[in-house]
């Protein structure tokens, strides 16, 4: 029976396949969508980075979902870890060169974080780069000396309203009868700070939400014991 | 294809297999880790900083550490005292 069904599924997996080959011409298959947002980004969404413009103002539905998606994974984690017994016993404190390039390097990658956030949509990088940057920053600390206390309702509290505000700006557009996510506000001057309308703005709530969420994972995930 | 290409390609390669190959839990995350660094500097070559950032970033980085502290609770490796 086993076979059989192995059997079965190997010849739908080539049917498949087969149909895909016969039904994809691959030499007519010209990148005309790039193109055409090649042309037209800078006019339309005012960004200087088009990979933002896309992320963002094209395809901002899809950017939702995807933080969705993370938020799920990041739940379903915490739900799996589970919280420690109170006799486990603590890590041992990290040795010196850890604990001084924690000390060195939290300011920096904060710094790092915070302007690729800021400059998602000018330079390369943007809210998800550097989330996990600031996420990563706020982590050693706690890599340096187990057992610092991470307040886990301000990194809830962060990551919901982070969350609800990228919705919120995606509504403000609709009672002026857009489309959901349509980017809002004063284009401005392509390339200098205050440009791109509301992208910025929805750039600085998926980075604090993805830096809060994996910063709250990563301190979850060390706290819980270790098995022996 | 220039040089640098093929010598990331085959550093990448030769990392994966010594994932694979490597009895240490810790020392097979770096190979991966390895990998990883290796794809997002291709990523800049073919000109694609933005995802070359996230690799670095989530592939190298994170990826690296969700590992290490998935090993550390699995019991397949501790953090030693030291004295």
């Amino acid at each position: 029976m086993q076979r059989f069904t192995s059997a079965l599924f190997l010849l739908g997996l080539g049917v498949l396949i087969a149909a895909i080959f016969r039904n994809m011409d691959l030499a007519a298959s010209t990148p005309i969508v790039g193109d055409a947002i090649n042309a037209a980004a800078a006019q339309q969404v005012g960004a200087a980075n088009f990979v933002t413009s896309v992320v963002l103002g094209y395809r901002g539905f899809d950017t939702l979902m995807e933080l969705t998606i993370l938020f799920t994974a990041a739940t379903a984690g915490g739900l799996v870890l589970g919280k420690p017994r109170g006799d486990a016993r603590p890590d041992p404190e990290a040795g010196l060169v850890l604990r001084a390039g924690a000390d060195l390097f939290f300011p920096l990658l904060l710094v790092v974080g915070l302007y690729i956030i800021l400059h998602g949509h000018l330079t390369p990088g943007g809210g998800f780069q550097g989330g996990v940057i600031l996420a990563v920053a706020f982590f050693l600390p706690l890599l340096a000396r187990p057992g610092t206390p991470m307040s886990h309702r301000a990194v809830s509290l962060i990551e919901g309203l982070a969350g609800a505000s990228f919705i919120v700006i995606g509504l403000l557009a609709m009672p002026e009868g857009q489309a959901f996510l349509t980017p809002l506000l004063d284009k401005g001057q392509l390339g200098s700070l205050l440009s791109a309308g509301s992208l910025p703005l929805l750039y600085i709530a998926v980075g604090l939400k993805v830096g809060s969420e994996l910063a709250g994972l990563l301190a979850q995930l060390a706290a819980t014991e270790a098995s022996d | 294809m220039d040089w640098l290409t093929l010598i990331i390609v085959v550093v990448m390669l030769a990392s994966a297999v010594a994932v694979l190959l490597l009895k240490d839990f810790l020392a097979a995350l770096a190979a991966f880790s390895v990998v990883s660094l290796g794809l997002s500097v291709l990523f800049v070559i073919v000109r694609a900083p933005d995802v070359a950032m996230t690799e670095a970033a989530i592939g190298a980085g994170l990826g690296s550490l969700l590992f290490a502290l998935a090993l550390r609770r699995l019991g397949l490796w501790r953090a030693r005292d030291r004295g």
